[in-house]
């Protein structure tokens, strides 16, 4: 038995509480813009099967065979040939700051060694700490070079084409080496949870002010908005420290992830990015009236950090817009920071590039959220 | 130092196309309370804000204890004691870490004698750990005041600070705004809809639609309002402001309880008025006219002017 005027009253309540939904523009905007983010990020960001994926070359002749070689590499559409590497030095480099993830290298005398059946050696590297990124390139190296060689090898050189292969292809998976994909998370998590909590917890302190209208009285009270600013930062700047160091002993202690670089290098890219994650939560808070609407846009901004950072999923594999995108995110560059001093013993002067992109979205952060807060009366 | 405590001239504040305050002059000399009054909306706290360096006005210019209401806000908060229409101390912090954390901000040597004194002086030692969101809206706005006094401010800007708050609470508070302006030099501007505590003010500041309607003492706010009253008692008024309403000369009617109120500016047709409805067991006599009289003579009065002028 369903009361008198049951559905009148639910039809009262739906209603006020469509033309509250309605009003709430921010809250409205959002529920609208996630779902459309997803499809477009699930739908053309996101692919497991990364092609042109940047490679370095170091070849020390060049022959026909040998750019015949470097060809099918490039044809086969999983190895962009980016750039030269003049030594096995820089070819390090270049891996461990993650600007190319494979380097090939072709020894001198390869083709003599090659025509003389001597079975010269051809070595790939692979930046194998996103285990997922290489795997398939990596698998499919034998076959692209074996086949790239069967065109050049005709005529009097067809001999060589038995069985086994006439060169030695060697591959390095350098970094992680067994493919262990809690190498490439757990660090990443850091990130990830810096990334949520950090946002979050600002854009709701502070709009916890202006909601309860505790904020009135603050801003009449004698204190800077940048005493304000730093005071209610810095709070939540130990909490990240301290999630830091649980995530980092989980890390070493539960997961057994290496921690091969400099832990001074990490500290500096911690503390720049988790600034920059205090400086947008802040921001945050000066447009969101609610603590609801705070939470909203954390999420807003936290779901693409997620996708387009190479967090899970390989960053070379999505196109050149969405690469473009993670490239601004804060977390994109921690990543790398964090995974190249983890597992690559990167140098200062191999994530310099990292630490500066993040350095810059911090000052920006910084200079919007000072600039917002001084008109939040206005 | 200036004589005015706030010394204001053509103060404007836009929102947007939205005006909130037209052109706000305002000469308020020190060591006296005057009274911020008008209807919901007509600018009132936006002036207090501006008055305090917390709103930048879009128009005019003005000093408050001296200091550049546009350029030397900070210097401004340092001698203010600003108390904001809605309680906006923190009700997650006990009573005496919101006064530690004020004396803290206002950089105070002796933070634990200032605040221990401060709770003396509310008798409120025994509740100081209780968090300020437990404490009834009265006492919510007893520890405002002394939050806000705490730091000796030359200036108090009350907005509506009694509202919602029991008239024993009104009374103390009131007798705590007269005990600091008395002793110590203070002055003060008080928002309120009460009319027994504008009438308790030296001056009264009347605001409508962000413009000055009038500005005086009670007597001189009922003289120049140019009002005339009647009032009439008794069993048989009790349905005659129907009667009333509409006839020539007869601009408000209000109760007072079983008394009837009947008020005009043109005295000959509004005696006119009410001698119709004499005799039968009621009697009108000319009264003076009440402050709320007058406001309400005075706000339709700006209703008129503003619809002359759209």
């Amino acid at each position: 038995m369903i009361a008198r005027g049951f559905w009148r009253r639910v039809w009262a309540i739906f209603q006020k509480e469509f033309t509250q939904m309605r009003r709430d523009r921010l809250t409205f905007a959002i529920m609208v813009a996630v779902p459309v983010m997803q499809l477009l990020l699930f739908g053309y960001a996101i692919n497991t099967d990364p092609r042109q994926l940047p490679t370095a070359v170091h070849a020390e002749e060049s022959t026909p065979i040998v750019r015949s070689i470097l060809r099918g590499l490039e044809n086969s559409g999983y190895f962009e040939l980016v750039r030269e590497s003049a030594d096995p030095q820089e070819s390090s480099r270049l891996l461990a700051s993650g600007e190319v993830m494979f380097v090939v290298s072709i020894p001198a005398n390869f083709t003599s060694d090659l025509v003389a059946g001597r079975h010269p050696q051809l070595l790939l590297e692979a930046d194998a700490s996103d285990p997922v990124a290489a795997t398939r390139a990596l698998g499919q190296a034998q076959t692209i070079v074996t086949r790239a060689l069967r065109h050049e090898l005709g005529g009097s050189l067809a001999g060589l084409q038995e069985r086994p292969e006439p060169f030695e292809l060697v591959i390095h998976p350098r970094y992680n080496p067994e493919g262990i994909t809690q190498y490439n998370i757990v660090p990443g998590l850091l990130g990830v949870i810096l990334t949520m909590t950090l946002v979050m917890i600002t854009a709701i302190a502070m709009t916890r002010e202006a909601e309860r209208g505790t904020m009135e009285n603050l801003l009449a009270l004698p204190a800077r908005p940048a005493e304000v600013m730093v005071g209610k930062i810095t709070p939540y700047l130990l909490v990240g420290a301290a999630q830091t160091v649980l995530i980092l002993v989980a890390a070493l202690g539960l997961f057994d992830v290496p921690f091969v670089g400099n832990l001074g290098i990490l500290a500096a890219g911690l503390a720049i990015f988790a600034v920059a994650n205090l400086a947008l939560g802040f921001t945050f808070s000066t447009i969101a009236r609610t603590q609801m609407q705070a939470m909203q846009m954390t999420f807003f901004f936290f779901l693409p950090s997620m996708l387009l950072s190479g967090f899970m999923f390989p960053f070379r594999g999505m196109p050149g817009w969405a690469q473009a995108i993670g490239e601004v995110l804060p977390l994109t560059h921690f990543l790398r920071v964090v995974r190249g001093v983890m597992l690559k013993d990167a140098s200062f002067a191999d994530l310099h590039a990292s630490l500066g992109a993040m350095a810059l979205f911090t000052t920006a952060a910084c200079g919007v959220a000072m600039v917002r807060y001084r008109r939040t009366m206005d | 130092m200036s004589q005015l405590a706030i010394d204001v001239r053509g103060l404007r504040k836009e929102f947007g196309d939205k005006v909130a305050v037209e052109g706000l002059d305002l000469q308020m000399p020190r060591g006296e309370v005057w009274g911020f009054v008008g209807p919901n909306g007509s600018g009132k706290t936006t002036s207090i804000r501006m008055i305090c360096g917390l709103l930048k006005p879009t128009g005019g210019e003005g000093q408050c204890l001296g200091f550049d209401v546009r350029t030397q806000a900070s210097a401004i908060k340092r001698q203010v004691g600003y108390m904001t229409q809605k309680f906006s101390f923190w009700t997650d912090l006990t009573i005496r870490e919101n006064l530690e954390f004020v004396a803290r901000l206002y950089l105070m040597d002796d933070i634990a004698g200032v605040v221990d004194r401060t709770l003396a002086g509310l008798g409120l030692q025994d509740r100081q750990h209780q968090l300020a969101g437990a404490l009834s809206g009265g006492w919510q706005q007893r520890l405002a005041l002394a939050a806000v006094t705490m730091h000796g401010p030359q200036l108090l800007l009350l907005d509506e600070p009694t509202a919602g708050v029991d008239p024993q609470a009104r009374r103390d508070f009131w007798d705590q705004i007269h005990r600091l302006t008395g002793d110590g030099g203070v002055t003060a501007l008080v928002s309120t809809h009460y009319m027994d505590e504008a009438e308790r003010c030296d001056r009264i500041v009347y605001l409508a639609n962000g413009r000055l309607v009038i500005e005086g003492t009670v007597a001189d706010i009922i003289a120049r309002s140019g009002l005339v009253t009647f009032r009439a008692e008794g069993d048989r008024v009790r349905h005659l402001a129907a009667r009333l309403r509409g006839k020539p000369g007869v601009e408000h009617t209000a109760y007072f309880g079983a008394a009837l109120h009947a008020s005009g500016r043109d005295r000959t047709r509004l005696e006119r008025a009410v001698h119709e409805t004499s005799g039968a067991g009621v009697a009108w006599q000319e009264v003076r006219p009440n402050l709320e009289d007058a406001f309400i003579a005075l706000a339709g009065e700006a209703r008129h002017d503003s619809r002359w002028q759209a």
